[in-house]
């Protein structure tokens, strides 16, 4: 891991009277300053990295946030903020000399319209709870982070996140309208709108993916899409991870695009059966998931197509699903993938990086050959439409080896992705976990011209300091 | 998740038991979404993670826990809503059961609060005792309104005040020792927790239970020295009373498997099934391990034991549409979710579901009195979900819920209630009291229709 870049030793000093200027903002129950209950907020969705914070904060409303982020900057203290902590990146890490700005009480949905076609909430809503306002008109949100239960839409803005079903719709970037956010300095700045484009930059696309560097979010307006007549859900077994990624590779050179499209092997299929009782087939190498809809001959007649190109790759079995229950048990399966590898490993890095979907076989057979090198166990389940990958590499934190040599092994897989023409990151961002090995991504060029546009935003780099830039590049 | 415990602290048995459930935890926070405190409060403390952690600190640090860690553990409230959440199937269950017992070994709490927990232990679990209280507590009521107004003390005093039921049914009589006969052959026989504080505040529950099962061919017993099972006290954190609770009833159960057998011990309170299901794990370390483990797999719940064996309504559907509150006992600490409702569609009702099924209603056990403000939020959230169903009537398979729910506009019974009644048993008094509509003309036609059944059956 790299070198944090320095507390602000005079922050730290002047600890007690940031945290009554904190309680005299908010309500009692709202900051949280003594040890043992800052310790749980040391961490997030990446348990390896912890750093407890200097304090919590808990506010209720955009004008809260303006009069905590106000102060804050005044008194040259870092901001963390966070939504439901459930980064795989570290997104939410703190730092001992920031306040982390915990987003989660802000959870109202204040606005729905079906005639335009959009829902604004605070920036604490979960994504599912998006869609669950507004299913009942018939609409949901579409992007579907894995975590949709749990993570926050703020968050969600932040990290750009995408899920199993952007493969059809786009990732969250795609379908926002606009973003009420309060900048370094305690400004309330509104960016877009209800309306698809906005008159001058494109604000929305810089600060969707800014991982909480250039302002907090605390309101956002997203597009809701009017669902589908139906969904369904095949499942297609395959004797070698290989001849998956290469059966992938195929459905999507015919030019067909499922909703979904989502590999798992063997280690994966094992954890998750025992989750969901989904009815996996136990003994595959590996599973494709792969789901399409619209009315039931349009379905029927794009399951036909994908399941030909299958038989090409002799599967060793192919499900379609029933109704809407298996589907369901289908897909808690797969959201539930990463926390189910709890079940076979203590612990596990999450890796997240792109490739182009032509390399995946080459790609899985390397992760392969990485593994046996490493001793370290691996479960691959990856968007595989998106060729968005996400090899879980399991290890023992509590052995200070097997961590090293998870790191290691996970930094190898994402210079692999870089190499065959991919990218660091799917969905999950940078924050700390993937810093270091942004210089193998961007020269030092690129890296200026973002470090100018963070600078921009937050000349004193108080807002979520640590996160994105490799140390050497961040704050001056 | 990384724990750091030293070897000594490990060859604690109850301590490595809970530091598997530490390592089981992936901390991915997807638990966070379906916790009521979460929901409500809004704060990582508040949440299973947070939770799990503080707990994982406490434990690694072995001194006495805060206050402030403290109030936080309190406001869980067993509902086990994360552990169905938990894709890595973390047992928060074992873990949080373990902590309490470490703070109220090392934690010393204020004056009243020591009290509380005590009186609520020694009561609740004895029928006879709490019956008195409960009595007590009524003729209190009126002094209500002389209670300081803020305060931690007061506002639980006002909220065991408000739960006292207006009227105790009469006293079932003592259920120890008693065996129930079957009509016609025997075809099973069960032995039934008779329960503790169901018993005081609505013993229709055991009579329409008994009823329904020798209907169906069983023979019910409740052997002596069977009683409370534990949950109570094992909840505030007292080992050694639950210990001697849960020992009495593997003794009096084990007692009966060797005599004249059992098929089942059935139960129909949800929190005191999940309980019982659980002695296997309790007793684990003791002597009477073995004879738990037997005990804890005879254990079922009584929707369980109706569909096993073979629940047959007798009377014509009552046109009824009943919203179903799933227990947190049955929903997510047995995992029973769909035999209520299959009985309830089986017996000819309509079933609704409400939203956020979920979400505990705040009853959950004492927790009504030891945290009424959290309980108060929940119930309010659990009424106004359950009135959207426009049903005419809520069944859930808990006393618990009965008493947090009841008494707000809703009528709310046992599921038990309702099957009997379409078995031919009697019409729930409940729907009496909130005007149910008896289906016109039908009421006779149901009882031509039972004695039609009886008399075709016998
Ligand atoms: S048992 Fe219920 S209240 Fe307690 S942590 Fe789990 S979900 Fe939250
Ligand atoms: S869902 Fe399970 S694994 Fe994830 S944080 Fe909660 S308890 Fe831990």
């Amino acid at each position: 891991m790299d070198v944090e870049p320095p507390l602000h030793e005079d922050v730290l000093a002047r600890r007690g009277a940031i945290v009554a200027g904190l309680c005299r903002l908010l309500p009692e129950d709202a900051v949280i300053s003594d040890r043992a209950r800052l310790r749980p907020y040391e961490t997030d969705g990446m348990a390896s990295e912890r750093q407890v914070p200097l304090a919590v904060a808990l506010p209720s409303t955009t004008g809260e946030v303006v009069a905590v982020m106000r102060f804050l900057h005044r008194e040259g203290v870092p901001v963390v903020p966070r939504g439901a902590g459930t980064s795989l990146s570290g997104g939410a890490l703190p730092r001992a000399d920031a306040v982390v700005l915990g987003m989660m009480r802000m959870h109202r949905i204040l606005e729905v319209d079906y005639a335009d076609r959009f829902a604004r909430v605070q920036a604490g809503v979960t994504n599912l709870a998006i869609t669950e306002a507004v299913q009942k008109g018939g609409f949901f949100y579409a992007p579907d982070p894995s975590s949709q239960l749990a993570c926050m839409i703020g968050g969600n803005v932040a990290m750009n996140a995408g899920g199993a079903h952007c493969l059809r719709y786009g990732v969250t970037t795609n379908n926002l309208l606009g973003l009420t956010v309060v900048t370094a300095e305690g400004d309330v700045v509104e960016i877009g709108g209800r309306h698809v484009d906005a008159a001058g930059y494109d604000w929305l696309g810089l600060l969707t993916g800014s991982e909480g560097q250039l302002a907090v979010v605390t309101e956002v307006t997203v597009r809701i899409l009017h669902a589908a007549e139906g969904a369904r859900a095949m499942l297609v077994a395959f004797k070698a991870n290989e001849v998956a990624g290469a059966c992938v590779a195929a459905i999507i050179a015919a030019g067909i695009i499922p909703v979904a499209l989502e590999f798992m092997d063997r280690p994966a299929i094992a954890a998750c059966e025992a989750f969901a009782h989904a009815g996996y087939p136990l003994d595959a190498e590996a599973l494709l998931i792969v789901e399409v809809e619209g009315s039931a001959a349009e379905q029927d007649a794009l399951l036909a197509r994908i399941s030909g190109i299958c038989a090409r790759f002799e599967p060793v079995s192919l499900r379609v699903s029933a109704s809407a229950e298996e589907s369901a048990a289908i897909w808690k399966g797969r959201k539930g993938a990463f926390g189910a590898v709890g079940r076979i490993s203590p612990d596990y890095l999450c890796m997240d990086g792109t490739i182009p979907t032509g390399r995946l076989a080459e790609v899985l057979a390397r992760i392969g050959e990485m593994s046996g090198r490493y001793g370290l166990k691996v479960a691959n389940i990856f968007h595989a439409g998106d060729g968005n990958l996400h090899p879980l590499i399991l290890f023992d934190a509590n052995d200070a080896d097997s961590q090293r040599r998870a790191e290691e092994f996970g930094a190898e897989i994402l210079r692999l992705c870089v190499e065959v023409g991919g990218c660091l990151t799917g969905e999950h961002g940078v924050g700390v976990e993937k810093r270091p090995l942004m210089g193998v991504q961007f020269n030092p060029t690129e890296l200026a011209q973002q470090r100018r546009i963070k600078e921009a935003f937050d000349p004193g780099w108080l807002l979520n300091p640590s996160k994105v830039f490799p140390a050497a590049d961040a704050a001056a | 998740m990384q724990t750091s415990f030293t070897p000594e602290q490990l060859r604690d048995p109850g301590l490595a038991a809970a530091n598997e459930v530490l390592r089981t935890c992936v901390h991915c926070g997807f638990c966070t979404a379906t916790c009521p405190t979460f929901v409500l409060k809004g704060d990582e403390l508040d949440s299973p993670r947070g939770r799990i952690y503080l707990i994982k600190d406490m434990l690694e640090e072995g001194g006495p826990p805060g206050a402030l860690v403290v109030r936080h553990i309190d406001r869980c409230l067993s509902c086990l809503s994360c552990m169905t959440t938990c894709p890595s199937g973390v047992h928060y269950m074992h873990l949080v059961d373990y902590a309490r017992g470490v703070i109220e070994t090392r934690h010393t709490r204020p004056w009243h609060d020591r009290l509380l927990r005590r009186l609520l232990a020694a009561l609740l679990p004895y029928p006879a005792r709490f019956r008195t209280a409960l009595r007590a507590a009524r003729l209190a009521r009126p002094f209500a309104p002389l209670l300081p107004r803020s305060g931690v003390l007061a506002s639980r005093m006002r909220a065991m005040l408000a739960l006292a039921p207006e009227r105790l049914p009469a006293a079932d009589g003592g259920m120890a020792g008693k065996v129930w006969r079957p009509e016609g052959t025997r075809r099973f026989r069960v032995a039934l927790l008779a329960g503790c504080a169901q018993r005081v505040l609505d013993p229709e529950i055991n009579a329409a239970t008994i009823r329904l099962l020798t209907r169906m061919g069983g023979e019910v017993v409740v052997p002596d020295g069977s009683g409370c099972c534990g949950a109570l006290a094992h909840h505030l954190g007292r080992h050694g009373q639950t210990l001697a609770e849960v020992r009495a009833n593997v003794a009096a159960w084990t007692r009966e498997m060797a005599g004249e057998g059992l098929d089942g011990i059935v139960v129909n309170a949800s929190g005191c099934g999940a309980m019982v299901k659980d002695y296997g794990f309790l007793m684990r370390l003791e002597p009477e391990a073995d004879s738990a483990a037997k005990v804890a797999a005879l254990a079922m719940d009584v929707s369980e034991a109706l569909l096993r064996f073979g629940y047959a309504p007798s009377r014509p559907p009552a046109g009824i549409t009943v919203a179903y509150h799933a227990a947190c006992g049955l929903q997510h600490g047995q995992k029973i979710t769909e035999e209520p409702k299959l009985l309830l569609a089986k017996a000819g009702f309509r079933v609704a579901m409400p939203a956020e099924a979920h979400l505990c209603c705040g009853s959950a056990g004492s927790y009504n009195m030891l945290q009424p403000e959290i309980a108060d939020s929940l119930r309010e959230r659990k009424l106004g979900n359950l009135r959207d169903c426009a049903a005419d009537v809520v069944a859930t398979g808990n006393i618990g819920c009965l008493t947090q729910l009841a008494g707000h506009g809703l009528p709310v019974l046992h599921t038990v209630m309702l099957l009997d009644w379409m078995a031919g048993g009697p019409r729930p008094a409940a729907l009496e009291a909130a005007a149910v509509p008896e289906p016109e003309g039908e009421a006779r036609a149901h009882e031509l229709a039972a004695e039609a059944a009886g008399q075709l059956g016998g």
